[in-house]
């Protein structure tokens, strides 16, 4: 018997460069289906890769978590804070985090 | 009243409760925050991008403390340790248990420390939340993996094996480096070299890891602390960039401190790798493609040019390290493999199917220098025996691991480097180990070096058994997988489940 290792799944479209990536990892569960699709919606070349238990996005250049989409996928009010029950790493610079938007990118 | 934006909200809740010292002099109030030579002009231009205040700190430590629990509560109750993808995997829970868990608790008390003694209250409260969020790691690590103790060996006196055996000494004294070192060091060795160069590639894959072969409750825990990580993470960065941005004679004092702790944090990683790649009966991702990923492309390629604009270089022996990703777990676990008798964790010889997987993994190393050992064991193994190395290694006077990493690009010759200092000579497993010692000999020659130990007669005695009963060993705790306590209780349990 071959051993084999997690499938992952196929990017949604290749990555865009190999530069700069940036990005974050949250926790694959229910409460997050909403974080995630408001992320693959309001950065529409994220690449999303899912593992055993967790979630990978990444883009090149900048990726941006608004309340505002989360809250419309949610159908409930979502603090940015709430990000935190979420997150389990990041690729980057948390250059922003306020009461609308968390923006990942990096500084120079 | 209206509600105060998030800025405000940590401006008047953190940053403005704080004070100037008037009848006392500031360099008595924080004295420790000049002797490194690091030069802070402004420490109110420190950012923190989450913007945390008390209240919203603990509601949040609080959920992620009560889904935790509810978890083992429900693991516990459902026998869910008998779903693991095999009791060997255990193994790596009892070396993380053993290694790490230990210096969450160092890590606990060392922020709690710079929470009192950095000048400006941004860095201070950041410090004070990850100093608590330490300490819940320990009890929730601690708590978790005592549902295994209650079954399987190993798990016992962990905090007595990491101050004794030889192998722990090897996270011991990492830490126990950085504690020792100023603020501003212990910042960029712990948050930032530690924490946020290598976490991904430490944290993603084990968590997976985890996930993969069955083990709920240390995914859960994992991600709970995980979770704290990214703040821990953003602390790296944003106090190596602060120091970095408050004046340009920092900066080569700065490089030289991300040079040493690249190199002290990626050998700790040896550990992880041997994990990765052997311990985990499904393993997830090879600790080459890992570190490629994780390291290469994430901090090397994005990191570091952004580093660049402060006139931070890519770290001293990185090219090493990279050289080295496609025999490091080999030739780690082979020793591990070859020194478990005297062990808080079993070995075994790879199944079949996981020997193919690491040729496949690794098609230009595998077959070519390490498959054959395994095949060597084997025939042992078929004669009624067991390899088990006879005597003691030379250990690395810096990294305090056995002399088995072998010449950047030649995997057939061990690598040794050698000092003198003071009329004596320490001997070192690599030039990053040996530049890290020449920089500062006095500190490294205290090392407790646990072979040296043994040979002093400081560890119970000059035999074997008296060294393990002084470790704390117990029985079933060490040696070989095959015909183990676990392995013996895990058939059981499971012949009489099933049929």
């Amino acid at each position: 018997m071959a051993i084999k290792t997690p499938p992952k799944s196929p990017p949604k479209s290749p990555p865009k460069s190999k530069a700069r990536p940036v990005g974050v990892h949250v926790q694959d569960n229910e409460q997050n289906r909403a974080v995630i699709e408001a992320i693959e919606q309001d950065n529409p070349d994220v690449t999303v890769t899912h593992m055993p238990g967790l979630v990978e996005l990444q883009t090149v250049g900048q990726l941006v978590v608004r309340r505002a989409t989360v809250e419309s996928k949610l159908g409930r009010p979502w603090e940015t804070h709430e990000f935190q029950m979420a997150i389990v790493s990041y690729i980057g610079h948390i250059a922003d985090w306020d009461e609308d938007e968390i923006v990942i990118r990096w500084d120079h | 009243m209206s509600k105060l934006s998030m800025k405000d909200r940590y401006g008047l809740l953190t940053r403005d409760l704080d004070w100037s010292p008037t009848y006392v002099d500031p360099k008595d109030v924080y004295p420790y925050t000049t002797f490194e030579g690091i030069k802070i002009h402004d420490w109110d231009a420190w950012e923190d991008p989450f913007r945390l205040t008390v209240d919203s700190y603990f509601k949040y430590q609080a959920e992620k403390d009560r889904r935790l629990y509810a978890v083992l509560d429900s693991y516990a109750q459902s026998q869910g340790h008998l779903g693991l993808s095999d009791a060997r995997y255990l193994n790596a829970m009892k070396l993380f248990l053993q290694g790490v868990t230990p210096l969450e608790y160092q890590a606990h008390r060392h922020f709690a420390f710079l929470s009192r003694y950095l000048d400006g209250p941004g860095p201070r409260f950041a410090a004070l939340c990850q100093s608590q969020d330490e300490l819940r790691h320990t009890q929730t690590e601690t708590h978790t993996l005592s549902l295994y103790n209650k079954f399987y060996g190993g798990f016992h006196s962990f905090s007595k094996m990491h101050d004794r055996v030889w192998y722990l000494s090897v996270p011991k004294s990492f830490f126990d480096d950085a504690v020792s070192a100023g603020p501003f060091e212990f910042l960029t060795s712990i948050s930032f070299s530690f924490e946020y160069l290598l976490t991904n590639l430490l944290f993603v894959p084990f968590m997976s890891g985890a996930s993969f072969n069955g083990d709920l409750p240390t995914m859960t825990f994992g991600f709970s602390a995980q979770s704290d990580e990214s703040r821990h993470m953003t602390l790296g960065l944003e106090s190596v960039k602060f120091i970095l941005e408050q004046d340009e004679g920092n900066v080569p004092i700065v490089q030289d401190w991300i040079d040493k702790w690249f190199w002290r944090s990626y050998r700790v990683t040896g550990l992880v790798a041997a994990m990765m790649d052997y311990m985990l009966p499904k393993p997830v991702m090879s600790w080459k493609e890992a570190f490629k990923l994780y390291f290469e492309d994430q901090m090397l390629d994005g990191l570091f040019p952004d580093l660049a604009y402060y006139g931070i270089r890519p770290p001293r022996h990185v090219a090493d390290a990279i050289a080295e990703k496609d025999v490091l777990s080999h030739q780690v676990y082979w020793t591990l493999y070859s020194f478990s008798f005297a062990a808080g964790f079993t070995t075994t010889i790879p199944e079949k199917e996981n020997l193919d997987w690491l040729s496949a993994q690794y098609p230009d190393t595998f077959e070519r220098y390490f498959r054959g050992n395994w095949e060597k064991a084997q025939r042992i193994r078929d004669a009624g025996g067991r390899f088990f190395f006879q005597g003691l290694p030379q250990l690395c006077q810096t990294c305090q691991i056995p002399m088995l990493f072998t010449e950047p690009g030649d995997p057939t010759r061990i690598a040794f480097r050698r000092s003198e200092y003071k009329g004596e000579s320490f001997d070192f497993c690599s030039d990053g180990c040996k530049w890290i010692f020449d920089r500062e000999p006095e500190k490294y020659v205290q090392a407790w070096l646990p072979v040296h130990q043994i040979f002093q007669g400081n560890c119970g005695g000059p035999s074997v058994p008296e060294v393990l009963a002084w470790y704390g060993l117990q029985e079933g705790d060490a040696g070989e997988y095959e015909g183990s306590l676990d392995q013996v209780s895990w058939a059981d349990w499971h012949a009489k489940g099933g049929e």
